[in-house]
């Protein structure tokens, strides 16, 4: 934000301006030089901006009229589905918005990881955005257990259990947790507290993000530093917005189908009995965004391990940046990565698959495979790719490629092996 | 743009498989035509009527409807009884009231604002009542079961002589879909078990479909506004959605590259 002069135009805008440059910061974000190349992957992180609001706004209204209390949040619950204005829509979108917010954040991590956008100089960024999905799926599970269903119950009772795996404090730390001998109401407050104050943690550290990103500039699909501003750049507004703008509502067209023809689909028919802590439900699943997660800890046959390798598997990606040792940012110009780039995708989604499946026979035997190699990944073939794969040329400017000239193609080679 | 929308549509396509999964039994249910499905999805009043019927004539004595009021049997969107028939249909239930001025529990009519009378003190008494089993609350049973509606409708003509080899014990029942296939609720439902006051002959597949779509209405009260709101909606968003799209197109004509 340094690299920016402005000065308002009103004399009560200079005198503001010079006790809190709040004008100088609109400026800045309105003129931010944006890469002009951006394509629709990059429109998710306005996207999870929106995500991010609604949820605040929606859940601010919920808790308005629930009753975070064992024996009353699901009346209470119902309550809202009922008689309040609105509730039922309120509810919904608040319940399909975190499903919308994990597929919008799954995009965004995934763009991330195709055009290397967590490379140097942009590790902060990365690493930031590794804690807000940590807090994401924090906030998303202790906003499932909520409702108090039978998934909500379990739910908490299997997660909460996890920590019973450390060795010698483990058992403490899960009576500490649960504040009580089993989860219960002293469960369900705090679980209330502590989603309520996620979300506001999540977007101080969004501010963050933004600011990170707005030290070095957007990275882009062609993966190479721009000069800002350039012939290679356009100003956040109007372009960046419009474009944002017009993604965001083919979003929220998807969002509204959900939450106005299928409002229940993603979650778990169980959760609508109220909890009860002597049936134990048939299959005990997570909400789908953790799913793959849940396959992992689940093909580990010891439980701390299981638990080990189930946080790794989160962890190893702030480790990234260091791990992929290329120099070269997008996969456009590294065909190899590539190909295991999408190898890792349908990885994970095949570990999201045998999540839902009960752990046993072939699905187990999957989930081990998808498992390892998912660490393979990131562990061996990341370091090792860097340093072997052979690249393509990469263009001198953003303009190149789009103007689809190639005379600078000799140029082009020599700055690619200068950078090898 | 091309690239993007099908690689999205490929991964939404992939995501939806595991998604299908959480139905977890893989039985055929009997399929019905309801008519609360699709985009413009209403309830019939009529059935929601006749429904309500099964509900207090037959299931009544065991479930529980506790999320429900009177004053619902009248509200837009349900089985819209006029607001005298609801409020005769309130009277015709002794709820129990108090304490009054002089510290008793009294007994009197119901009114609108009063929850459905329960027909169990508390849930033992129900098990005690039931062989140990406990009728669940029927609100949200639709939203409750993997297979929703077409499960309970299934469920209530899936009564059969169990399979030679199967031994049922004392008020155990078999049930072709249900989890298990063991059930203790006995076959509630047999033709002309009720007189339907609006003449609808009363056979098993009628009434199955009838209280099953009361029991939707009584999960979804709001499902009729939902469905209109949802149309608005979309349709507002893809208006909205075209028009910035051109405004985006004339914007981005002052540089050379496509969006």
């Amino acid at each position: 934000m340094s690299d920016h002069e402005y000065t308002p135009s009103s004399k009560f805008g200079k005198w503001f301006n010079d006790r809190l440059p709040l004008l100088s910061l609109a400026s800045h974000l309105t003129d931010y030089p944006t890469p002009k190349n951006l394509n629709y992957w990059w429109t998710f992180g306005g996207i999870l901006t929106f995500c991010l609001i609604t949820q605040i706004v929606t859940g601010l209204t919920l808790a308005m009229h629930y009753i975070a209390h064992a024996d009353m949040a699901f009346e209470s619950v119902e309550h809202i589905m009922r008689d309040v204005n609105y509730g039922w829509l309120i509810r919904y979108i608040h319940a399909n918005g975190a499903s919308m917010f994990f597929l919008a954040v799954y995009i965004h991590i995934f763009r991330s990881l195709f055009y290397g956008s967590y490379k140097s100089p942009r590790e902060i960024i990365w690493i930031i955005g590794i804690i807000i999905y940590l807090l994401m799926m924090a906030a998303a599970f202790m906003g499932y257990v909520l409702p108090w269903g039978q998934m909500s119950f379990w739910g908490a009772t299997v997660i909460t259990n996890l920590f019973s795996a450390i060795p010698l404090v483990g058992e403490g730390i899960v009576t500490w947790l649960w504040g009580g001998y089993s989860v219960d109401n002293p469960t369900l407050t705090r679980f209330f507290t502590l989603h309520y104050l996620i979300p506001f943690l999540i977007l101080g550290l969004v501010v963050l993000h933004i600011w990170a990103l707005h030290v070095p500039g957007n990275n882009n699909p062609v993966g190479i530093d721009v000069k800002k501003p350039s012939k290679d750049t356009v100003p956040f507004h109007p372009y960046i917005v419009i474009k944002d703008t017009f993604a965001l509502l083919m979003f929220m067209i998807v969002f509204a189908f959900f939450v106005f023809y299928t409002p229940n689909i993603l979650g778990h028919a169980d959760n609508y009995i109220e909890a009860n802590p002597l049936v134990t439900p048939a299959h005990i699943v997570p909400e789908w965004y953790l799913l793959p997660f849940y396959a992992i800890l689940r093909s580990v046959p010891d439980k701390l391990l299981g638990v080990i390798a189930m946080l790794s598997a989160i962890l190893i990606l702030a480790a990234l940046p260091w791990l992929d040792t290329s120099k070269i940012r997008s996969a456009v110009f590294r065909p190899l990565y590539k190909q295991f780039y999408w190898i890792l995708v349908a990885d994970v989604l095949i570990l999201g698959y045998v999540g839902a499946m009960p752990a046993e026979g072939l699905y187990l035997l999957v989930a081990r495979v998808a498992t390892a190699y998912y660490f393979l990944h990131f562990l061996v073939i990341l370091p090792v790719l860097g340093l072997k794969e052979k690249t393509l040329p990469i263009p001198l400017s953003i303009t190149e490629p789009i103007l689809g000239g190639t005379a600078n193609l000799a140029t082009a080679r020599n700055k690619e092996s200068s950078i090898k | 743009m091309k690239n993007f929308l099908r690689i999205l549509s490929l991964v939404i396509v992939f995501l939806a498989a595991p998604l299908n999964s959480y139905a977890a039994e893989k039985v055929e249910y009997l399929k019905t035509d309801w008519s609360f499905k699709g985009l413009f999805g209403k309830f019939d009043r009529g059935a929601l009527q006749r429904g309500y019927q099964v509900y207090t004539e037959v299931c009544a004595s065991c479930h529980s409807m506790k999320y429900l009021s009177y004053r619902n049997l009248a509200e837009k969107g349900g089985p819209e009884f006029t607001e005298q028939q609801a409020k005769a249909i309130a009277a015709s239930f002794d709820v129990s009231d108090g304490p009054n001025a002089d510290g008793e529990m009294f007994t009197r009519p119901g009114k609108l604002s009063d929850k459905f009378v329960m027909p169990y003190e508390n849930v033992k008494a129900a098990q005690a009542a039931n062989g140990g089993a406990y009728p669940p609350d029927m609100s949200v049973l639709v939203k409750a079961r993997g297979g929703g509606v077409d499960y309970i409708y299934s469920l209530l003509q899936g009564y059969e002589d169990p399979p030679v080899g199967i031994n049922l014990e004392e008020g155990v029942h078999y049930n072709k879909y249900m989890y298990g296939n063991k059930i203790k609720m006995s076959n509630p439902l047999s033709d002309g078990l009720i007189e339907y006051s609006d003449g609808t002959s009363a056979t098993v597949e009628q009434m199955s479909k009838d209280v099953t779509t009361f029991l939707m209405w009584t999960a979804e009260p709001h499902l009729e506004t939902r469905h209109q709101m949802g149309f608005k909606a979309i349709v507002y968003l893809i208006i909205l959605t075209i028009l910035v799209y051109f405004s985006m197109k004339r914007i981005w004509s002052r540089v050379e590259t496509k969006v």
